[in-house]
């Protein structure tokens, strides 16, 4: 074997590869890209039904309820100009409360219900997930020198003082 | 006062390191021999200095010494000793020592026993070294200090975050820190072999017992990190391709990449350009991986206080750092002497192609990694690239690097024969297709992914143990022979079966785990029961309880197997006393072929609560897998080739004349 021949098989196999990487890069980008949505922009249009998105924004105040079999919560998310309304059955996270930012994932089904997968609210108390920073910015209601020492700050109405999350009826 | 004495420790370890990086490097230019003897006490000195500052941080910990900034911040009179030891890591400044720490301290090593080492490539290396340690402790000192003062010192600190309160805080980020910082070596020694413009199988030797530790803690932090985020609720189970999972996840494909090819530079002289840029580039991802979790461009619970300035002096660091080194690359890489020759179906062949799909898995982990960054800041709108796109691109990649795992072993150097590597290699084929069978089976079929992805775990599985059989040649010799050769072989061939077969065992597990993971949600009260898969779980009540520095509510569930009884689960709500912040403890027990996991929620009030039960099939496989990898690095480290320290053969000596001062 030459030393050409070798680079050639060589120069072949990592073509190969890039192009194969390529085209399954391309194409999960393609399907597989999940986008974020504030309230607002579901308001205008909302997605076709089936396609995973995040949808973020604050747990709007006195929406959090517990249905009948105990495990479905159902909730609203806002962005203080319009607000979603969220199923998710499961336990919620540690740091879900009212007034809290927070990022569902999920779909919309064919009756128009954002039903969740994922609720992520993985963060510290004073933290709030910069797209939900982004989407109450957008709405024009973000204070600056709020900072990200979120919640109280920004929702009227909204006080730190319900004692972590037991306010559900 | 001790602060203080750790910080002056600081500045002059930084002192230390800034001659280190310079004195040595034009010592090894000009020939000027006690210049270059100048690297060892001075690395030697700088990880002593640096164990006095480490040591000073610790102690204001342990103290509580709240007129220290950070430990204000982090640590409460009242939080265990373990975690106020471990919160001297668990924030950016603190690991940031611990970073630089864990830099010096590998170049100690190389220091004190790297005399075998031709005294110019050991000079350079050291001065390289030394070149990243001053820019990471300029960076603590400007950026990060963690020895600032707080005045008036107040009378009690902020307590550590709750969720951080775990054992994984205490061995997580240390040996993950070893990991990606240790491929600093590698990176000093692949820079020292460029200005050399010389790199050899003398090289390869003396650089793989570095890249073999850092392997190894690599493997064990990422390990560590993902049963702890399997454990802690909320953090999307064992593994989430989370930005900041991928910044580990990045230099361990490459670090294994590295491995495989410095075998092929050491056996065969081959591959010898390549194996430096893969130096370059593990390291370059470790630093890759900094930027990512100290910048704040990202968030998760890794990302420490977001700070642009911080962000912009790493990005200054990695670009230096690889723009230095690539164009060194460019520079120097042609004038390598061209390796050993052959043919496409060889051991080289299959290492060079394990390499490449390595490679080509890394790129699409970090095209996933960064894209939604670079959306963001083109303004492109929000979007998450989640676990469907690497299974999109990643498992696609990953599946022909497993199958090939499975027949490179059993090739020879230089011209292979595949035929007959495939023809004894017609059990494990075998065997392979019965357990995808049986994936089949299990749910009729629904998800030929997991049941690929099983047979390509039996697969690497048995090919693995064919090979150690076919090199003791058992059943063909007499077994007392056979058990003679056993004996004989070489630690590093053990090594590779434990990792090959680790590796086998984890993907096992990860791919059941992923496909058959059951769950069920439902608000209990006691006494009442609930079944999934073959155990029912019976809720005896739930009682309050306490904790060292949190109070709780603690759910007791009786699981039951068949009617009879199986074990006790207990569950926890932990509800920390300064910040009020509830985390949620799971309960979990492992059995052969599965996890039960338990976590309770809240309660409405009436006496019932909202529980959650998880039947995780095989979790305990990737663990143990991960174990065997460790293992198997450990195993192939105390190889006598590679025993640190040990004494160069004569030949190797002799194949380096420039090693004569």
């Amino acid at each position: 074997m030459k030393r050409k021949t070798l680079r050639l098989y060589l120069v072949l196999i990592s073509l190969g590869l890039l192009g194969t990487a390529t085209a399954l890069v391309l194409n999960a980008f393609d399907r597989e890209l999940v986008f974020f949505f504030s309230p607002s922009e579901i308001a205008a249009e909302q997605p076709a039904p089936g396609r995973i998105i995040r949808l973020g924004g604050l747990v709007e105040t006195g929406s959090v309820t517990k249905l009948g079999d105990g495990a479905t919560f159902s909730f609203r998310i806002t962005d203080l100009k319009a607000s979603t309304s969220i199923a998710y059955r499961g336990v919620l996270p540690d740091l879900f409360r009212e007034g809290q930012g927070v990022v569902v994932q999920g779909t919309f089904n064919e009756s128009g219900n954002f039903v969740a997968s994922e609720v992520l609210a993985k963060h510290d108390e004073n933290y709030l997930p910069p797209e939900v920073a982004k989407a109450l910015k957008a709405s024009g209601r973000w204070q600056e020198g709020a900072g990200t020492a979120a919640s109280p700050a920004i929702v009227p109405g909204a006080s730190s003082d319900t004692g972590g999350e037991g306010n559900s009826p | 006062m001790i602060i203080e004495i750790g910080h002056f420790a600081l500045v002059l370890a930084l002192v230390l390191a800034l001659a280190q990086a310079t004195l040595p490097l034009i010592g090894a230019q000009r020939g000027i021999r006690a210049w270059m003897a100048l690297a060892k006490p001075a690395a030697l000195g700088q990880f002593a200095f640096l164990l006095i500052a480490y040591g000073a941080l610790i102690h204001a910990f342990v103290v509580a010494d709240f007129s220290v900034l950070v430990v204000y911040q982090h640590a409460h009179s009242q939080t265990p000793l373990i975690y106020k030891i471990a919160a001297a890591w668990g924030q950016h400044e603190g690991s940031l020592l611990l970073w630089v720490l864990i830099l010096s301290f590998f170049g100690a090593l190389v220091a004190f026993f790297g005399d075998n080492l031709p005294p110019r490539l050991k000079a350079r290396a050291l001065a390289v070294q030394a070149m990243i340690g001053s820019a990471f402790i300029l960076f603590a000192l400007f950026t990060s200090n963690p020895f600032a003062r707080l005045s008036p010192a107040p009378l009690e600190g902020q307590e550590l975050n709750p969720l951080l309160q775990d054992p994984g805080l205490a061995f997580h980020p240390p040996m993950l820190y070893i990991g990606y910082v240790g491929f600093s070596m590698a990176f000093s020694f692949a820079v020292a072999a460029l200005i050399e413009g010389k790199i050899d199988a003398a090289w390869a030797r003396w650089v793989r017992p570095w890249t073999l530790l850092s392997w190894v803690c690599l493997t064990g932090g990422i390990a560590l990190g993902a049963r702890w985020a399997y454990y802690e609720l909320g953090w999307g189970g064992w593994w989430f391709w989370d930005p900041v999972e991928n910044a580990s996840f990045m230099p361990w494909l490459m670090g294994t990449a590295l491995l495989h090819s410095a075998i092929v530079v050491e056996k065969r002289d081959a591959l010898k350009a390549w194996t430096l840029l893969l130096a370059i580039l593990t390291f370059g991802f470790s630093l890759l991986g900094t930027f990512l979790v100290r910048s704040g461009v990202i968030t998760s619970v890794h990302a420490f206080a977001q700070d642009p300035a911080r962000g912009l002096f790493i990005l200054g660091i990695l670009a230096l750092a690889l723009g230095g080194s690539l164009t060194l690359f460019a520079w120097r890489a042609p004038t390598l002497k061209a390796g050993g020759l052959f043919a496409p179906v060889s051991r080289e062949g299959a290492l060079m192609l394990n390499n490449l799909l390595l490679a080509t898995a890394t790129a699409t982990v970090l095209l996933g990694t960064l894209y939604p960054l670079a959306l963001d800041i083109l303004g492109g709108g929000s979007v998450s690239v989640g676990t469907p796109y690497y299974t999109a691109t990643f498992v696609p990649l990953a599946m022909p690097l497993i199958a090939l795992a499975g027949i490179g072993p059993l090739l020879g150097w230089k011209r292979g024969d595949l035929k007959g590597a495939l023809h004894r290699l017609w059990l494990a084929g075998g065997f392979a297709i019965a357990a995808m069978g049986v994936a089949l089976w299990i749910d009729f079929g629904k998800q030929a992914l997991a049941a690929a992805g099983i047979g390509l775990g039996a697969w690497m599985l048995a090919a693995t143990f064919t090979e150690w059989a076919e090199r003791i040649r058992l059943f063909r010799i007499g077994l007392g022979a056979s058990l003679r050769r056993a004996v004989h072989l070489p630690r590093a061939a053990y090594g590779m079966s434990l990792a090959h077969a680790g590796l086998a065992v984890a993907i096992i597990g990860i791919t059941a785990s992923s496909a058959w993971k059951s769950e069920e949600v439902r608000q209990m009260k006691p006494n009442d029961s609930l079944t999934i898969g073959s155990f029912s779980y019976v809720l005896q009540g739930v009682t309050p309880a306490r904790g060292e520095n949190y109070i709780a509510e603690r759910a007791h569930f009786k699981v039951m197997k068949d009617g009879a009884f199986y074990t006790d689960l207990y569950p926890e709500r932990r509800q920390y006393m300064v910040q009020p912040m509830p985390t949620t403890e799971a309960a979990i027990e492992s059995h052969l072929i599965g996890d039960l996991y338990a976590v309770v929620g809240e309660g409405d009030g009436k006496g019932a609560w909202t529980v959650r039960i998880y039947e995780e099939p095989l979790v305990p496989w990737i663990w143990s897998g991960c174990l065997l990898m460790v293992l198997g690095g450990i195993v192939s480290l105390s190889d006598r080739r590679y025993r640190v320290g040990a004494p160069s053969r004569s030949h190797v000596a002799q194949a380096l004349p420039a090693a004569g001062e």
